[in-house]
Order: C-alpha cells, then sequence, then structure tokens
C-alpha cells in the first residue's frame, strides 16, 4: 500500500496530465453526451454574443451580397404569385395548392422563423454556425435549417438565445435527399475537401443523371420542407465495381457569405415519430 | 505589471486573436490552418509548477474549444505541449541555468537557436497531435502528413512574426535574488 501511496506521488505529475487528457479525449469522442457535463449552453451564451458583437462589423461587408441574395429569392417567390398564371381559356382554372392555417385544425407543417447568422465557419473539418436565435424564440434541437439559397445544416444545440447549428459542411451530417428528376434517393456528406463541393452517395445506376441536375431535399427527411434545394450535380463518378453513382455536387448555399437563415421546424412530426416508435414496439 | 495580470491579458488576447482574426482567415487550402494560440503557453514563466502549467493549458485550450464546438479538441493539444515543456526547456537550456536568470523562455533568456529548437519541437507536438484527433476517423496519410507539415510552416511563420513584432524585454535577474 505504501508503495502505491508512494507511486502516485512520485508520478504525480504524469497522472495528472493523463487524468486531464483522458478527461479531453472522452468530451471529444463523446460529444453529445457531454454538452450539460461542460457547461456548453452557458458558454454558448458568451461565445454567442461576442460572435454578434464581431458580426456586427463584418455584417457591412456582406450588405451587397446579402441584398442580392434576398432580391433573387423575392423574385422567385414572385414568380409563384398566383396573379402571374393566366390561360387564354377561361373555362380552365388554376388553381394553387398551399396548406391552409385553420384555427380549428392545424394544417400547416412547416414554420418559418428568420434567424441572423452571427458566426460560421468554413475552414475545419467540423464546422459549426451560431445563429441568434434560441430556445426562447422557438428553436429546438433537430431542426432544420435553411438558407434563401438552400439548405445550411441542422440544429445541434440551442441555449437562451443562441443556437448553434451543424453545417451541411460537417463531416458528420448525413441527409436522405433526391435528384429532383426522376426522384432517386441518396444521401448527402461531405468528404471535408472544399467548402464548395459535397457528395452524393447511393444512386442506382438506372437513374438518369445529368450534369447540372438539381439536387432538392425529399419528402421522407422531417428535418426540411421538400423540394428545397441542396445542390447541381457537377461530376457524376461512374464505379465500375458497384450499382451506384457517386456524386460530386456543388453547394446551392455559398457558405462563405450567408448571413440571414430559416429555421424550419416541424410541427407534425411529434405524432409522426410516436406513430412509428410504436410500430417499431409492434413489431418487436 | 505582475506576471499573473500579464498572463490573464495574454490569455484572452491570444484567444480572441485566434478566434477573430485567424480563424477568419478564408480557407487558402485544406491544409492550411493558421494557428498561434498555443505561443501563450510557451511564454509561461520558467518557475511556474508543472501540475499548474499542465491545468492551465487544459484550461486555455478548452476556451478556445468553446468557440470552435470542438469540446476537447485544442484542450488535449494544449495539455500536451504544456506537460511536454519542462522536459524540451531542461534539454535546451544552456549550462549556465537561464531559466534562473530571466523570467520566462525567449530569445534573449536562451538565446536564438535554442529557443527557435524550442519552438519548433513544441509546434511539432501540438500539431501532430491535433491533426492526428482531426482526422483519426477520416485517415489519410496523406492529408495527415501534408496538414501537419502545411500548418507548421504556417504557425512559425506566424510566431516569428509576433516574436518580431512584439518583442519581449527580459529582466536579467541574479542568482542572489
Amino acid at each position: 500500500m505504501r508503495n502505491v501511496f508512494l507511486f502516485i506521488r512520485r508520478y504525480f505529475n504524469f497522472l495528472f496530465f493523463l487524468v486531464l487528457q483522458i478527461i479531453s479525449l472522452s468530451f471529444l469522442f463523446r460529444y453529445n453526451k457531454f454538452h450539460e457535463a461542460i457547461f456548453m449552453n452557458s458558454a454558448m451564451e458568451i461565445t454567442g454574443s461576442l460572435n454578434q458583437r464581431y458580426n456586427t462589423i463584418s455584417y457591412y461587408f456582406q450588405l451587397k451580397k446579402t441584398n442580392e441574395a434576398l432580391i433573387k429569392e423575392n423574385e422567385r417567390l414572385n414568380q409563384l404569385l398566383k396573379a402571374n398564371f393566366e390561360g387564354p381559356d377561361s373555362t380552365k382554372k388554376l388553381t394553387i395548392d398551399t396548406f391552409k392555417i385553420d384555427s380549428v385544425q392545424r394544417t400547416i407543417k412547416y414554420v418559418y422563423l428568420q434567424a441572423k447568422v452571427v458566426d460560421n465557419s468554413v475552414s475545419s473539418q467540423a464546422n459549426f454556425l451560431t445563429l441568434h436565435r434560441g430556445s426562447a424564440q422557438q428553436v429546438r434541437v433537430n431542426t432544420g435549417v435553411i438558407s434563401s439559397e438552400g439548405i445550411v445544416g441542422k440544429v445541434v444545440n440551442v441555449s437562451d438565445n443562441y443556437a448553434s447549428v451543424m453545417s451541411l459542411l460537417n463531416r458528420q451530417f448525413h441527409l436522405v435527399v433526391k435528384i429532383k428528376n426522376g426522384g432517386d434517393r441518396g444521401v448527402v456528406e461531405w468528404d471535408g475537401l472544399s467548402p464548395f463541393y459535397i457528395t452524393l452517395k447511393d444512386i442506382p445506376k438506372s437513374a438518369r443523371v445529368k450534369i447540372g441536375d438539381s439536387v432538392v431535399t425529399s419528402q421522407t427527411s422531417e428535418l426540411y420542407p421538400p423540394d428545397i434545394m441542396v445542390g447541381t450535380v457537377f461530376e457524376i463518378i461512374d464505379d465500375k465495381s458497384s450499382n451506384f453513382y457517386t456524386l460530386k455536387l456543388k453547394t446551392a448555399t455559398n457558405f462563405f457569405n450567408v448571413e440571414y437563415v430559416y429555421v424550419t421546424p416541424n410541427l407534425q412530426y411529434a405524432e409522426q415519430k410516436k406513430l412509428e416508435d410504436s410500430t417499431r414496439k409492434k413489431i418487436q | 505589471m505582475s506576471d499573473f495580470l500579464k498572463n490573464s491579458i495574454r490569455f484572452v488576447l491570444f484567444i480572441l486573436v485566434q478566434v477573430f482574426v485567424l480563424f477568419k482567415i478564408p480557407p487558402l487550402h485544406r491544409f492550411v490552418t493558421p494557428y498561434l494560440y498555443f505561443l501563450f503557453i510557451l511564454w509561461l514563466p520558467f518557475n511556474m509548477p508543472r501540475l499548474r502549467l499542465t491545468f492551465i493549458g487544459f484550461l486555455f485550450g478548452l476556451c478556445l474549444d468553446y468557440f470552435t464546438h470542438s469540446p476537447g479538441l485544442h484542450a488535449a493539444a494544449c495539455t500536451l505541449i504544456a506537460y511536454l515543456r519542462p522536459f524540451v526547456i531542461n534539454l535546451l537550456i544552456s549550462q549556465e541555468g537561464a531559466d534562473k536568470n530571466y523570467g520566462s523562455p525567449s530569445i534573449t533568456s536562451m538565446g536564438w537557436a535554442p529557443y527557435g529548437t524550442y519552438v519548433l519541437v513544441l509546434t511539432l507536438f501540438h500539431h501532430v497531435y491535433l491533426v492526428f484527433l482531426e482526422w483519426m476517423n477520416f485517415g489519410s496519410l496523406w492529408f495527415f502528413l501534408g496538414k501537419i507539415i502545411a500548418t507548421t510552416g504556417i504557425s512559425l511563420l506566424l510566431v516569428l512574426l509576433t516574436e518580431l513584432l512584439f518583442y519581449r524585454k527580459e529582466k536579467f535577474r541574479t542568482n542572489t535574488v
């Protein structure tokens, strides 16, 4: 016993070093579980407010590009207006289906909540954004985030006034998406090489894919409204040994100057998840 | 100015410079990430007990981790170099006992060559460990080597610039004090 104490006393520095290493490595590899333990939420309030101060300055340099993005979005939305459509034949009537907001029964599925991006990184292997909108303003964990150009990421952590978003440019981000032309589904992920390109895997070779095709969110993903742009096909990699294409996509969102985003909570997901869980229980 | 106050100010400044200046630089290449913040650990005084040094390293890394949303990554690398620092200094210090005569490691207290080696060795340790952790899951040897070399090069350049811009005056203290 005495020898044990002597050993500990002698190598105390080294043991202390080992303990700190183990603590930091467990933070790193069990990232999600340790949010509470290391005060990530309260730290986010502090880092968030610092980032916001920085952003008030850097925002001015992006104003032009932000404006252009907004004008483009407005143009696209205006194009969808009913008044733009008129046929020569008055017996044909054009109707546009939209979800109605009814006070008795809610049929709305996705809500758009605007949020300011106060911090954004593109250069690391695990990129995150910080939004100035948190749990006090209806942002919840595991909701999608889109910009006016396309999808951005998903919320992974919220504090009172800030939300941390895992960017599409993060190696842990996976999402089921579809090719707009034909509807073949595959999984999109980032290979960590360039912030301009992402990879789409598992597209069957029966799909007719052309360079320049749009890839959009699929209705099977509960995070995003369907048909939101993810990217456009930039290169088709034909692997002879498998039955699947790997596609290189150009991201729809320009991650270098994203200033405003929408958080899109799915209001009907709770019910859907309840059903899916109970089904799983019944089958087991 | 007392050592404690001076180092507290450095602590904050190095974190802010790393987060709001160096991390905001648009990426040149995927290998190049400019790191300078670890210079704080290299500049800590000689006479700091090893236990405290290791702990400060851990705390410093963790502070940066809160900004980069990667808890533990920089903390692990900083703890490593803070722990290894006394060994490297002992190897490189000249016979006269410069660690008693001067406050903290610098060009004046150690001389050009030993100080350069000291910075190089600890920078390498820091980056090898950091990149190793970062690329553990993704495993490609060329990325690993390329990123270490490119990042170390950039870091050494930044350290050199900082040393030249912010020349630290080291007072000579006699052994008898």
